[in-house]
């Protein structure tokens, strides 16, 4: 099964929110344009709208996550739903409890949507196939598979930044692709929007195989890599890295693959530098970077939490129309 | 009706008689006695039959012979058990299979060997045939009692998919089998390049992010075990090659004259990595599938090669063993009920004849186990009467209740195949028959 037909009911409207690969331009403009109407509730003194009142949304978090949680426990709330946040440590989890025990049992608790974050590819997809229909699924991350919210967002903040024309963006990715799941639902996102040119930058072992097969441009020079580029999209590098052979060190990375300003200035003169958070300073950028004029970090945080509010709103509008029709 | 798995004696009348390792495809009359063939075309003198079973319009041929099938007993019963597995084994015309030793005790000592031959002979279907461990506890370090386990009735040695230690364990595991003639089965894999893989590494692993096994962990094995191979000169099998790049290796080797045969999993044939798309963890095997280039030249070589067989590659599962995401789920088909229908698809894809199917299927893996001695494969008189009766043309659909496996594990689930065995004879004994 395609995750398009999984993801999007016979309308082609959203059921579950599972990865940005099989969506339409129009749904994933859809997404943005509602995100936009709810940044201005994120606004205003009362931050609360009533959409999902009496709704339960459950953080099912197989992996540590402090940030993306956070992110979807505010937006929940600020849709008036009810929040449970569960945190379930993978290598502690009780031996004998599969996955598929725990959502039996949280699905006897009158769970609308589940928000999931999994350590392996394809958990979100497992997931949204085998909850009971009327249960919506959030992927906030697989493995290495997708993080489609994150994408989203930085979709809006591009759009915000750079006006809706992606088509005139030149955008590059730079970092550990091959482990990202960050950078492949920035991928088809960037594609989706038809923009114009989209490059990975990363060396050779962080570099998943047949690369170009995304739609990407593969450098392995950080210098030629953001090269007149109007957006950087930098990755966050993991510091297991180093033991798998993969990065001789931390040091050696950020001379070959660090942004500074000197590189900087390679790029557009309006280039806009983007960071999923958490940033190791140093590694992946400097300080100066990070925190300078073309950064748009925190805007990126801010903006995650219209956003999500915007998709879970889509998912669970999609429930209540259904549950309308069938009264 | 015929009385099932007693012994009596059979007329098998006006069968189409396909025997590649005789060179026999006529029709004929078959005619069984005491476990044996006792005659073809003509019955011996004094030969009266209990039991007559009409074949006319059907195909008569040897029994299959699977390469590889885990029957999950001992040590996994949850999955299949010797029982309910050599009996799916004989609904589907395969009369022997090779059982591999990552049993649960390991199969390294004759006790093994023994206790799966007594639950093979009480269960009383198809015959189990045996690899013994290389080394102990597939341990990968210290040595089996090889000559112990070949005189236990052991066919070959293997590892399974369990990594040696080193490659000096490798080369002397390889000398001393070759000190008694076994032949060492080997699951070409570096397990440094397999590490946690579960798919082919490629555009798929790239767009599902999923944890990939590069081309070179079968070629770099394959490329090191032939080097071996002509070192020590001792008899190996490839099993399961998935890589175009490994199946012309094997063949140049063979082409050098090194004594190296190799198999093809039928799953192989059919599937690419791009069925894994979705997620679909019925396609999680290991080796993975790779490319529609890679199934192409596996195909290829099938048809080319002389000495190469094809099998099922059984591996039963409870289903709960493919309900988690799709990395944590375990590899492996069932593969016992579908064999020989999906064999005989590549006679309508115009890949192999008939001949060619049956030859892959019998003779081709008997040879490998060294049972074709044991008339294993093959229609001769006075030899034992392993014998498929097969209607090619009939029509089945793939769903849970037409299999017979406790493994419902199979990604051809909703396939519309043809060819059904409608008897199977083990040892003389009917042991399958189907309901008209």
């Amino acid at each position: 099964m395609k995750s398009g037909s999984l993801q999007v009911d016979a309308h082609g409207r959203l059921r579950h929110f599972l990865s940005i690969e099989g969506l339409g331009h129009q749904l994933v403009t859809d997404i943005l344009d509602t995100a936009e109407s709810f940044s201005g509730v994120t606004e205003q003194t009362v931050k609360k709208v009533p959409l999902l009142r009496g709704k339960t949304i459950v953080n099912l978090f197989f992996e540590a996550s402090t940030r993306t949680r956070t992110t979807f426990e505010l937006a929940a709330k600020r849709l008036s739903a009810d929040v449970l946040n569960i945190n379930i440590d993978a290598s502690s989890a009780i031996k004998g409890e599969t996955l598929l025990d725990t959502l039996r049992n949280l699905e006897a608790m009158h769970i609308d949507m589940f928000v999931v974050r999994h350590g392996e590819s394809g958990a979100a997809h497992f997931i949204a196939r085998h909850v009971a229909p009327h249960i919506s699924v959030i992927n906030a991350g697989d493995g290495r598979h997708a993080h489609p919210t994150q994408a989203m967002l930085d979709m809006f903040t591009i759009r915000r930044v750079k006006g809706p024309e992606f088509g005139r963006l030149r955008v590059a990715i730079v970092g550990d692709i091959l482990h990202s799941r960050v950078a492949r639902s920035q991928i088809h996102a960037l594609n989706i929007l038809n923009t114009g040119e989209v490059r990975v930058v990363a060396p050779r072992t962080l570099t998943p195989a047949d690369a170009t097969t995304l739609g990407v441009h593969v450098f392995h020079n950080l210098e030629e890599g953001i090269k007149d580029v109007d957006v950087i999209m930098m990755l966050r590098l993991q510091r297991e890295r180093m033991q798998g052979a993969l990065l001789p060190s931390e040091h050696e990375y950020f001379r070959l693959f660090g942004l500074t300003q000197k590189r900087l200035d390679l790029a557009q003169p309006d280039v806009t530098v983007m960071h999923p958070g958490p940033i190791n300073r140093g590694v992946e950028m400097d300080s100066q970077v990070a925190d300078g004029p073309h950064s748009v970090i925190l805007e990126q945080v801010t903006h995650g939490i219209a956003v999500r509010m915007a998709i879970m709103s889509m998912a669970m509008r999609q429930k209540v129309s259904t549950a309308e029709a069938g009264a | 009706m015929i009385a099932l798995r007693k012994r009596v004696a059979f007329v098998i009348r006006g069968g189409r008689v396909i025997d590649p390792s005789n060179g026999v495809d006529r029709t004929a009359d078959l005619f069984v006695q005491r476990g044996k063939i006792v005659g073809i075309d003509t019955a011996p003198p004094n030969f009266s039959a209990d039991a007559e079973i009409d074949a006319r319009g059907r195909i008569v041929c040897p029994g299959l012979v699977e390469l590889s099938a885990h029957l999950r007993e001992p040590g996994q019963e949850h999955k299949a058990t010797i029982e309910s597995e050599t009996r799916a084994a004989a609904a589907g015309g395969i009369t022997t299979l090779c059982c591999p030793p990552d049993t649960d005790p390991v199969i390294d000592t004759p006790a093994v060997v023994e206790l799966i031959r007594q639950r093979t002979d009480q269960a009383g279907y198809s015959r189990v045939v045996t690899l013994g461990a290389l080394t102990q506890g597939l341990g990968g370090e210290r040595l089996s009692e090889a000559a112990a386990l070949q005189q236990a009735g052991c066919c070959g040695l293997s590892n399974a998919r369990r990594p040696m230690a080193n490659s000096q364990v490798q080369r002397r595991a390889f000398e001393y089998a070759a000190s008694f003639g076994a032949t060492v089965f080997i699951h070409a894999e570096d397990h440094w390049l397999v590490n946690d893989g579960c798919a082919h590494e490629g555009a798929i692993t790239t767009r599902m992010g999923l944890p990939a096994i590069p081309a070179a962990a079968e070629t770099a094995a394959v490329a090191r075990d032939l080097a071996l191979v002509e070192h020590t000169g001792v008899r190996t099998h490839f099993c399961r090659l998935s890589t175009a790049r490994a199946v012309q290796m094997v063949a140049r080797a063979q082409h050098d004259g090194l004594p190296v045969t190799a198999d093809v999993a039928i799953p192989y044939l059919f599937l690419t990595d791009m069925d894994l798309v979705g997620f679909n963890a019925q396609c999680h095997v290991q080796p993975p599938l790779r490319t529609i280039r890679d199934r192409d030249a596996l195909r290829a070589g099938l048809a080319r090669g002389t000495r190469s067989a094809l099998c099922a590659d059984h591996q039963p599962h409870e289903a709960d063993a493919k309900l988690a995401p799709f990395p944590s789920t375990e590899p492996g088909i069932s593969g016992l009920d579908t064999l020989l229908s999906l064999a005989l698809r590549l006679i309508d894809e115009n890949l192999l004849t008939l001949t060619d199917v049956i030859e892959r299927l019998t003779i081709g893996p008997a040879r490998i186990l060294g049972l074709e001695a044991q008339g294993v494969g093959s229609l001769s008189v006075g030899k034992r009467a392993d014998i498929v009766v097969i209607d090619p043309e009939r029509p089945w659909r793939v769903a849970a209740e037409t299999l017979r496996s406790a493994g419902q594990n199979t990604p051809f689930l909703g396939w519309e195949l043809k060819g059904q065995v409608t008897h199977t004879l083990v040892g003389g004994k009917l042991v399958f028959q189907r309901d008209a």
